[in-house]
């Protein structure tokens, strides 16, 4: 038995979970070899290579990888995948974009964002927004899986593993990069953070989000939203928190003016302990925290921003 | 350019699901029934292009139970010029879905393939990479923009940390994330026109297609119930619980 982990990075970095990712694919048993594609890649390679427990790293440092477009990243991970028994990635955008590609080349099927791994082949993965957990085996020759990383603890660091250069493979079938907007705030990524506050629809407007990002700053927490105020507008697209966006895990999550909907506690429901802050005593948000407050999130979050 | 536009029956997404008594499956007996929220968004913008004169056919087509004749009618009123109803009684994983939906593809001759990013029963997000992968074609998943120019597609996607825009070109498929566009709700006379639409209903089996089945559902349970919380009374109370309790703000 053996595992090939696909990573995944961003500006340089492999992403924040990554440590997560590689404790998931420990748990399979078998050797850990890591795969990293993209464009200069060097320094994330060695990130990859210092994360305990990895035998080795694959890196397929090309231009046509630039923009982590999926159709030569798939074609390389299957090539790649042949000699692995099980083939890793986290259920971040990338991860959902590229692994299940590589399944159907593979001929195979995927299990997506699993949260358990009871043996080789058996998995529990949410399903219904997280509403109901289901426990599936499959029965692939080569299983291909997709890990909710938030669920698996973090391993540590070893000395760097040997890292193995791959020569370029896999076609763009046409498609070009053509720009990118990437929302640089300083603050830490959502999916990996240790605090997120996220604000709601009953926050109002852009303008007072800046409460919510005062209190974040202060707590050095990322920033998250309900699908609703982010369809307001108040906050960029992929701040949303949820069965249809994000999914974090924080040691502390901070839901203010949120009713707590069921896609929106599918985001959230890792979290260790949730504060909600609310003026509706029966929100259904009280149900799922561990501790309420309720009132004015006017006069609350600025008395806690002061208070910290 | 002929688009189609795969579209699931799911439970409603209001509907508080439960499992089944024998525990292997969802309780779904008397559950309100709807198209799955991606595909409403990835029809609605299949019939803009249509509209914009891009597109020349819009055919909708449900893998499933007969009784999804109800969402392919639903999108039909919405502007879908033609259905196609392939019945089948077994749950098919991803890949057998994107198997069957190739079949069709390469059948009608689509140009385009327009799925919803993810079913929300089951959560995949793996159909619409699956079948591009099959055909051999470009894909681009999680669109919140789709321009279509010349033969090629040129699609702003939301991914982790902000938005990135691709082009390529055609025939692709495309996945659709929620700000896409904000489907339209089908008008009366639309309703009763769509009662006029030809839907064409056909076993799998008919098909001949030897599909994948790899994945088996063991059991379905709740998930534990996060233990019961307090209700504090002021941000000093917050404070010192979070500090000197839970340990979790310095
Ligand atoms: C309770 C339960 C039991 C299940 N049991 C099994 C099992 O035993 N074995 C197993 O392999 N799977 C099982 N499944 C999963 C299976 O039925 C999935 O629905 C199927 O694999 C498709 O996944 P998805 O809809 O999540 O795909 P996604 O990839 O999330 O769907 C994306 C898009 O694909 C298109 N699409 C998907 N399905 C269809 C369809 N039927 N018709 C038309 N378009 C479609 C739509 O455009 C949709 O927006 C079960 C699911 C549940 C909830
Ligand atoms: C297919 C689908 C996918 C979805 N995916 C997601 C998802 O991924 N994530 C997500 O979040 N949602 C998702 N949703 C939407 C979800 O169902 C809810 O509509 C949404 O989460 C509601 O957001 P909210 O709690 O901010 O707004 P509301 O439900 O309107 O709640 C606002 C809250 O703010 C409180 N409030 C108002 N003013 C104040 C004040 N001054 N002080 C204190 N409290 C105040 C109110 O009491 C209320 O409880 C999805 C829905 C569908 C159909």
């Amino acid at each position: 038995m053996s595992t090939l982990v696909l990573m995944a990075h961003r500006d340089g970095h492999i992403i924040g979970s990554s440590a997560r990712l590689i404790s998931a694919a420990l748990q399979l048993g078998g050797e850990v070899d890591v795969l990293v594609i993209g464009h200069q890649m060097a320094g994330c390679a060695r990130e990859a290579a210092a994360l305990a427990g990895v035998n080795k790293v694959l890196v397929a440092d090309d231009a046509r990888y630039a923009g982590d477009i999926a159709e030569p990243a798939a074609a390389l991970l299957a090539e790649q995948a042949k000699p692995y028994t099980h083939v890793l990635a986290s259920a971040s955008c990338y991860g959902k974009d590229v692994l299940p590609r590589a399944a159907a080349l593979l001929g195979v099927s995927q299990v997506s964002e699993i949260i358990e791994v009871i043996d080789e082949a058996t998995f529990k993965r949410p399903v219904h927004a997280g509403s109901l957990i289901a426990t599936v085996r499959v029965d692939a020759p080569k299983k291909v899986i997709s890990v909710r990383s938030t669920a698996f603890e973090p391993v540590g660091e070893q000395p760097e593993a040997e890292c193995i250069a791959l020569d370029p493979y896999g076609e763009t079938l046409g498609v070009q990069l053509e720009g990118e907007e990437l929302n640089r705030s300083g603050r830490p990524e959502l999916m990996g953070a240790r605090v997120v506050v996220s604000g709601g629809r009953g926050v109002g407007s852009r303008e007072n989000f800046a409460l919510v990002e005062a209190l974040a700053d202060k707590l050095e927490a990322a920033v998250g939203a309900s699908r609703a105020a982010v369809d307001a507008g108040y906050v960029p697209n992929d701040f949303q928190v949820g069965q249809t966006g994000k999914v974090v895990a924080p040691d502390l999550y901070i839901a203010v003016g949120i009713s707590g909907a069921m896609q929106h506690l599918a985001g959230m429901q890792g979290a260790k302990v949730v504060v909600a802050i609310n003026r509706d005593a029966d929100a259904p948000i009280f149900a799922n925290a561990d501790y309420g407050l309720v009132g004015d999130l006017f006069e609350l979050l600025p008395e806690l921003t002061a208070k910290l | 350019m002929k688009i189609i536009v795969p579209v699931k029956r799911v439970i409603d997404h209001a509907v508080r699901v439960r499992p089944s008594a024998d525990g292997r499956s969802v309780e779904a007996a008397s559950a309100t029934m709807a198209i799955n929220p991606f595909c409403e968004i990835a029809l609605e913008e299949a019939v803009r292009l249509k509209e914009q004169g891009i597109a020349s056919e819009v055919v909708v087509v449900s893998i499933g139970e007969p009784a999804a004749q109800e969402q392919l009618k639903a999108a039909l009123a919405v502007g879908a010029d033609r259905a196609l109803l392939i019945t089948t009684e077994k749950a098919l994983e991803p890949l057998a879905v994107a198997q069957v939906l190739a079949h069709v593809v390469a059948e009608e001759g689509a140009e385009l393939a327009l799925l919803g990013k993810q079913a929300i029963d089951s959560d995949d997000n793996q159909t619409g990479q699956m079948l591009a992968a099959l055909l051999g074609w470009p894909q681009a998943t999680f669109a919140s923009k789709v321009v279509i120019n010349e033969g090629r597609a040129t699609v702003t996607r939301e991914v982790d940390g902000g938005l990135r825009t691709l082009s390529m070109p055609l025939p692709a498929v495309i996945t659709t994330d929620l700000r896409l566009n904000e489907p339209r709700y089908a008008r009366l006379p639309d309703i009763m026109k769509a009662r006029k639409k030809p839907i064409d209903q056909r076993e799998l089996s008919a098909l001949g297609l030897e599909l994948s089945s790899q994945v088996e559902l063991l059991a379905i349970e709740e998930p534990q119930p996060r233990q019961a919380g307090m209700m504090v009374e002021s941000v000093d109370e917050l404070l010192e619980q979070l500090k000197n309790i839970d340990k979790v703000i310095l």
